[in-house]
């Protein structure tokens, strides 16, 4: 009978936690579904505190005050651009609790009511093991891809002999040490558990390359869900369930909306190693074509003359931290009175909705930034297709090479604008690897250079 | 009638969320994939709950320990995914006044 009220408060607190996602549905509705959120948070912290297996509160207060400091600290000082790595390092701070939560059951079962000390309860024993093997995938998993982030380890795909192999057998052992865990109880094959999905993390993560990334943001999303439904499992908790699925849910869909995006199968994604050949790609940009370069001037005198105006960013935006920049540009345009736009592709940028964040934060209003379908038609009566940062979400060899690695992928037809100004540092290939023919087109005019810098240059030219 | 073991509760209620999650995240716009993954992000630590069980006992036992660290890693994740959540919608949202 005293579990009823317990219960009933974790039930509301699941509610609020489902009407948090439901609230994303529109910007709109956005801000209340998140208060609901920290509701249904707030409700559950506070409910697990009345139980009685819960006797002194303060390591308790101490840890959250701690945790909410940093937690606190951290989100407010942190840069738009660098939302993916600190959604990755948060992503791996789940996987790691995940990881106590099940180390701290397994010491103690008593406490959770799942037996003694050396005879748990087999169930138990397997949702247990299964809740710490993704946690520990996930902790490693995300500090990887955090790394790979923020810059610490090469974006470029890390790749060695024998890989799917070696991370088969792992999978095979983990497998192994489940069961010997549940038939045996011996503590030492469950640290051996947490040791091998570690390792299993790090090898998962590390063949996959920068422009997969928001696939892998996702899929750590996901993982984070499931391990904390496994951990729900585990201590006979259904909001750790209901939550666990939900996020879970939402990070499987996520991955999928950013494969779709790439056409390429989940399974290619995780198995890596893409764009690491950048020799064996193919070769379409012949030596003797010549790329035509112009000048802040040129693209502020062509911009100025044209009638309607697609923007197309990409992580090169991100990184040269130019949206205001491209805000302020859009805005002189707009005053001279030319239609400007913005196409967002579904792996624009390193994790998803990463540009459209971007642009918000830059003030470009919500209604002129439109996404890959609705947008896509409209290159053709466009003047012109203004892409910066961006390289391989606009490649023409996705539509007409099958050779080329991004072959099928779906693009953005800027190719069909009268002209294509083109803000790159360099004309190297994108993170695909792969050459990008359209530097080479008639309509296209590279303007190399700070993605920044470049749109100063032409406010001042268009002001002038 | 004999009561079903967890298990099949919970099997239970984690398909019947599963499908909820499904439909509910579709119906999210594009736009606002980046919020969603944060305020996901910050739910998911809902595991704290498992943290605060582990760190509730009187006596320091490894346990307790262990669940301090959680509930410390947790309330990061809390506070900071909130947090930012609450900057990204901001930026959305600010443009409507004007």
């Amino acid at each position: 009978m005293s579990m009823t009220i317990p219960l009933l408060s974790y039930l509301v607190s699941s509610v609020c936690c489902i009407m948090a996602l439901r609230g994303l549905s529109g910007p709109n509705t956005a801000k209340g579904g998140m208060y609901f959120g920290i509701a249904g948070m707030a409700l559950a912290i506070v409910t697990t505190l009345t139980l009685p297996a819960v006797a002194s509160y303060g390591t308790i207060i101490l840890g959250i005050v701690i945790g909410g400091a940093i937690g606190g600290g951290i989100a407010k000082k942190i840069e738009m651009t660098a939302l993916p790595q600190l959604v990755a390092a948060f992503h791996s701070l789940v996987g790691l609790a995940a990881v106590l939560i099940a180390a701290a059951a397994f010491s103690s079962p008593e406490s959770y009511g799942i037996g003694e000390t050396g005879d748990i309860h087999v169930g138990s024993l397997i949702e247990m093991s299964l809740g710490v093997a993704i946690g520990a995938i996930t902790f490693t998993g995300s500090i990887i891809a955090f790394g790979k982030l923020q810059g610490l380890i090469s974006g470029k795909p890390v790749v060695f002999k024998g890989q799917h192999p070696v991370n088969a057998a792992l999978g095979v052992l983990l497998l192994v040490l489940i069961i010997t865990l549940c038939a045996t109880q011996v503590a030492a094959a469950f640290w051996a558990i947490i040791a091998v999905a570690l390792l299993l993390g790090v090898l998962m993560i590390i063949p996959i390359g920068g422009a997969d990334m928001p696939v892998i943001v996702s899929m750590l999303n996901s993982y984070s869900g499931w391990a904390a439904a496994g951990i729900g499992f585990t201590l006979q908790n259904t909001l750790l369930i209901v939550v666990g699925a939900l996020v879970g849910a939402s990070g499987a869909i996520l991955s999928y909306i950013m494969c779709k995006g790439m056409n390429r199968s989940f399974f290619n994604v995780i198995l890596g190693g893409f764009g690491g050949e950048t020799a064996g790609a193919a070769v379409v940009g012949d030596n003797d074509k010549q790329a035509k370069i112009g000048s802040a001037e040129d693209a502020a005198f062509i911009l100025k003359n044209a009638s309607s105006v697609i923007i197309v960013p990409g992580y090169g935006m991100a990184v040269a931290q130019a949206q205001h920049a491209l805000r302020e540009m859009a805005d002189v345009l707009k005053k001279e009175g030319v239609k400007v736009r913005y196409a967002i592709h579904p792996v624009a940028g390193r994790m998803p909705g990463h540009m459209n964040v971007l642009l918000a934060e830059a003030n470009v209003p919500y209604e002129d930034v439109q996404e890959l379908e609705e947008i896509n038609r409209d290159f053709s009566q466009t003047d012109v297709a203004f892409v910066i940062g961006a390289n391989d979400i606009t490649n023409p060899a996705a539509k007409k090479d099958p050779k080329s690695p991004i072959y099928g992928m779906p693009i953005l037809d800027v190719e069909a604008a009268g002209t294509v100004l083109f803000v790159k540092r360099s004309l190297g290939s994108g993170y695909a690897g792969v050459d990008n023919e359209l530097f080479f087109y008639d309509n296209t005019m590279m303007l190399l250079g700070d993605a920044k810098k470049m749109c100063e240059g032409i406010i001042k030219a268009l002001e002038h | 009638m004999e009561t079903a073991p967890f298990f099949v509760t919970g099997l239970t209620v984690f398909v019947l969320s599963c499908f909820v999650g499904y439909y509910v995240v579709w119906r999210v716009t594009p736009a606002l994939h980046s919020p969603l993954m944060a305020v996901t992000n910050a739910i998911s630590s809902v595991i704290i709950v498992g943290a605060l069980i582990a760190a509730g006992p009187a006596d320091f036992i490894l346990s307790k320990w262990l669940g301090f660290f959680a509930v410390i890693l947790a309330s990061v994740n809390i506070f900071g995914g909130f947090i930012v959540t609450h900057r990204m919608l901001q930026m959305f949202s600010k443009k409507k006044k004007k």
